[in-house]
């Protein structure tokens, strides 16, 4: 198909469907509130209101969006060379973790430089985290998808024992380590009011950014898409699969560790066990919803942080829905572009197989 | 129109044809694959459609089996006019049967199970069943097929599992399906592409034998060899309408080249009538008792102490048919660090060993590749052009600056190659995927080319390659090796070989059993003794 033979009406149409999907999948996640006897524009209103609905809310939104530009980054690049990463819940937990850790043994270092210290701790753990389940796959050959999904077992098992033996902070009966120096805390910008959004959100923006620079302009990014696009190929054009691999999942777990950033430095103050509600999972259907494209992701992760937030504020404003509608709404955005993608696909098939003459 | 007479004399002059298809046109968008053809199978003839890659000879094939519909045109059997069919079911039902390129059987089934699989014969007392329900009848469909075997000299072991039958059988399987469903026209899209001389010779041998039992066959091919030898009539298209209309024995291979390719075409492999340049004395790839252990399921080494070297400016050709190692020979070259590829054995480049080294240094040593099959092992088919034309190239000096790719520099660089290599579409930006097989090669070739190698590893460089662009894949790889070049050609087609190679090293289980080099004269190498050793009698 020639790019010059479409109209630009036809152009702009296809570029406005990814959109057109996610606001037929909100209608449709929407109408069902209709059977739980709620009016469907009224729920609107209340998650609008909850998620934009004061500088504070839009604030809180933008705290959750954080997260998920990282894990949604960390799956996409994962992706790219052509594996799924799963394992980003496990991932964030030890970035976090080791975050936390680093920021409660040294209290004394320098405001210029602990966030720095503290950062570079969660990206290592994080990447060693997802380096591991690329090893065994590159190397060993055991499927990384089983191998990330235990690993977030293994994280959540182990950062737990951790925190509640080894590291317990005799000063609380919470599950939690004790709160990292000052030096290490990262102050939130005072346009969201008391909001804890601040640095890393423009980290994630930088990250999305750099990623992007990365896989569209660097040779080793050309590469490692190669490796997605076809591993034979890549290989039999010199370019080492097994490395890449290893390499992607680390970058991969690195991206995921930066969720500390936000989580430890920028609220908390501190690793609590829990913390995330699953950032790591709804990492994997922002990056399906952007389809990998790095500054996608950003939109994608927005839509889902303003509607976790915008779910939470249903509790008490509606009768009969709860917050759990943000997973509804979520499924349904994701049912409804995948549907378009496959929409694509048949269509593709489907002129691929006529052409053959 | 060409009537054939030879047959019609036979049958009386008013035999109708068994298949006639008239004024056919068919459309994809803005691409016309078929436009006001016509095509007259007459009873008991072999009918070969000739054109190059997306010259609409499937499209045409799948309009008379009833896979897609014409936009318009009159499809006439026995000379009755008849409405168009509405599925390959009907096409079937009324005679039609097609054996596709790429076989439709289930692997680990019998032989057996696959020609009655789908079939819905009535079978007695069952017969009241919907045909889904009814019991298989494996002993009826035995006799049925045992005696169309023996009629046709179609040997197959019924009760192997189709996956472990040689290719030639599967196909022969495919072929006496048909014939169990009582088809009386079959159309074979591409038939010798998987087979071997021998094979070949074979497959047409039986085909003949269904013409004279009134049956027709339609082959697509791209073989002008096959075509001349085995067919008594030829349709070739080109850019979707027929451009020639000819009975076998009045025409000639270059005659038919022309009417494909719209222009004079040189068929053989020829240097301009420039003698080859002498190959020089220094060994660029030396390959030293090249061993690889035994796959799980026969007791013979993969490759057995295989040794050869390639000279600078020489083409090594290997012979042998496939799956006798070949294919690994290769992979051991091209991947030393993968475990599969080899036991033992020692690799040298110009000199230095590679027999350890990793595979991404072997290509920066100056070794070019041409993979065997492009779609999986030389494109990223969902890519541009450009991102192809990058692959493996990625590194190096003249589109990377310290890691960071010269767009601009690509981008312009690879238009000067789409250009010079005559790649179509000329746009760094379609998708690899939307190219011919010929293009898609080209743009192999290429990419493999500007590294300027002082070795080439080619593999079936022209298997799924149009007739005009085989002859400028031929050229240039003669042309590498004019530049002093070492080329080591693998080939499946001896004509290829035998054209391009200075020397040929046969190949037989894992082993090289022959070595003929190049005679002087118009037939370099003697065919017989290279397929005796390719056969295994020779050892």
């Amino acid at each position: 198909m020639n790019k010059s033979d479409r109209s630009w009406l036809g152009r702009a149409l296809e570029s406005l469907q990814p959109i057109l999907a996610v606001l037929l999948g909100l209608a449709v996640g929407l109408a069902f509130t209709r059977f739980a006897g709620e009016s469907p524009l009224h729920v609107l209103k209340v998650l609008y209101q909850s998620a934009f609905g004061s500088s504070y809310d839009l604030g809180m939104t933008l705290f959750h969006t954080t997260p998920l530009i990282f894990t949604g980054l960390s799956v996409a690049i994962a992706f790219h060379a052509g594996l799924f990463n799963i394992g980003a819940e496990g991932q964030l937990i030890w970035g976090a973790l080791a975050a936390a850790v680093v920021g409660h043994a040294f209290p004394h270092l320098p405001g210029v430089i602990a966030p720095w210290i503290a950062v570079s701790a969660a990206v290592i753990a994080g990447a060693i985290w997802g380096a591991i389940p690329g090893w065994l796959r590159a190397r060993r050959g055991s499927h990384e998808v089983i191998n990330t999904i235990m690993f977030n077992f293994i994280a959540a098992g182990i950062t737990s024992w951790l925190v509640i033996e080894p590291l317990r902070n005799p000063d609380t009966q919470n599950p939690e380590t004790a709160p990292i120096g000052e030096a290490f805390l990262l102050a939130p910008f005072r346009v969201f009011d008391d909001a804890p959004v601040g640095p890393a959100f423009l980290l994630a923006l930088v990250a999305a950014f750099l990623l992007w620079l990365f896989l569209n302009r660097t040779s080793l990014g050309y590469e490692l898409r190669a490796v997605g696009q076809n591993e034979h190929a890549a290989r039999t054009a010199g370019i080492d699969i097994a490395r890449i691999r290893i390499f992607a999942m680390a970058v991969a777990g690195g991206l995921a560790g930066l969720v500390a950033v936000g989580e430890v430095l920028g609220n908390a103050g501190r690793f609590k066990v829990g913390f995330s509600p699953d950032y790591g999972f709804m990492g994997v259907a922002v990056a399906l919803l952007a389809r990998n494209h790095p500054i996608g992701i950003l939109f994608a992760a927005f839509l889902f942080g303003a509607l976790h937030k915008g779910a939470m504020d249903l509790d008490l404003e509606t009768e009969n829905v709860t917050r759990d509608l943000a997973l509804v709404l979520q499924a349904c955005v994701i049912l409804s572009v995948s549907a378009e993608g496959a929409w694509h696909w048949l269509r593709r098939v489907g002129s691929a197989g006529k052409k053959r003459g | 129109m060409v009537h054939n007479e030879e047959f019609s004399g036979k049958m009386a002059l008013s035999v109708p044809a068994l298949l006639e298809l008239r004024g056919v046109s068919r459309s994809f968008g803005a691409l016309r694959a078929n436009a006001e053809v016509d095509l007259k199978l007459e009873a008991g003839t072999i009918h070969g459609v000739v054109g190059e890659n997306g010259a609409g000879k499937s499209t045409l094939m799948k309009i008379a089996y009833g896979m897609i519909e014409p936009d318009a045109g009159h499809l006439l059997i026995d000379g009755v006019e008849r409405s168009w069919w509405r599925s390959p079911r009907e096409a079937i039902q009324a005679g039609i049967g097609m054996v596709h390129q790429h076989f439709m059987l289930a692997g680990p089934e019998s032989a057996l199970d696959n020609a009655i699989l789908g079939e819905s014969r009535p079978t007695g007392r069952w017969s009241f069943l919907p045909p889904l329900l009814r019991p298989l009848d494996r002993k009826g469909a035995i006799q049925r097929l045992r005696k169309l075997s023996d009629e046709f000299g179609f040997d197959i072991d019924w009760t192997a599992e189709v996956e472990t039958l040689p290719v030639g059988v599967q196909q022969r399987l495919e072929i006496l399906k048909l014939l169990d469903r009582d088809a009386r026209i079959l159309i074979l899209d591409e038939p010798t592409a998987v087979l071997t001389p021998q094979e070949t010779d074979e497959l047409f041998k039986n085909l003949r034998k269904l013409t004279r039992s009134g049956r027709s066959v339609v082959v697509i091919t791209h073989k002008l060899r096959e075509v001349m030898q085995f067919t008594d009539e030829v349709t070739v298209l080109r850019a979707g309408r027929v451009t020639a209309r000819l009975k076998t024995k009045d025409t000639s291979a270059e005659a038919l080249a022309e009417a494909m390719v719209g222009r004079k075409v040189v068929l053989r492999v020829e240097e301009n009538g420039k003698s080859r340049t002498p190959v020089s004395n220094e060994s660029v790839l030396q390959v030293e008792a090249l061993t690889l252990a035994a796959a799980r399921d026969n007791g013979k080494p993969r490759l057995n102490q295989v040794s050869f070297d390639v000279k600078r400016g020489e083409v090594v050709g290997i012979a042998g048919v496939e799956g006798n190692g070949q294919s690994e020979l290769i992979r051991a070259l091209i991947h030393p660090s993968h475990a599969d590829c080899r036991t033992s054995g020692q690799v040298r480049l110009l000199g230095v060993d590679i027999t350890h080294t990793r595979d991404s240094e072997i290509r920066s040593l100056g070794v070019s590749v041409i993979p065997e099959d492009r779609h999986e092992e030389g494109l990223l088919l969902d890519r541009s052009l450009e991102e192809n034309y990058l692959l493996g190239l990625q590194r190096d000096a003249r589109f990377s600056n310290r890691g960071w790719i010269k767009r601009a520099q690509l981008r312009t660089l690879v238009n000067e190659a789409l250009e010079a290599h005559d790649v179509r579409p000329r746009d760094a930006e379609a998708k690899a995927r939307g190219l011919s097989g010929g293009n898609q090669q080209k743009l192999v070739i290429a990419r493999e080319f500007s590294r300027h190698p002082k070795c080439l590893i080619a593999s079936q460089p022209t298997r799924g390659v149009d007739v005009g662009a085989i002859e400028s894949i031929h050229s240039k790889i003669l042309e590498a090796r004019s530049g002093g070049t070492a080329v080591l050609l693998l080939s499946s087609e001896l004509d290829e070989l035998m054209g391009l190679s200075d020397r040929i090293l046969v190949m037989y289980e894992g082993k090289f059993v022959a070595e003929h080099r190049r005679q002087q004269g118009s037939s370099p190498y003697d065919e017989r003794a290279i397929g005796l050793g390719m056969s295994g009698v020779i050892q």
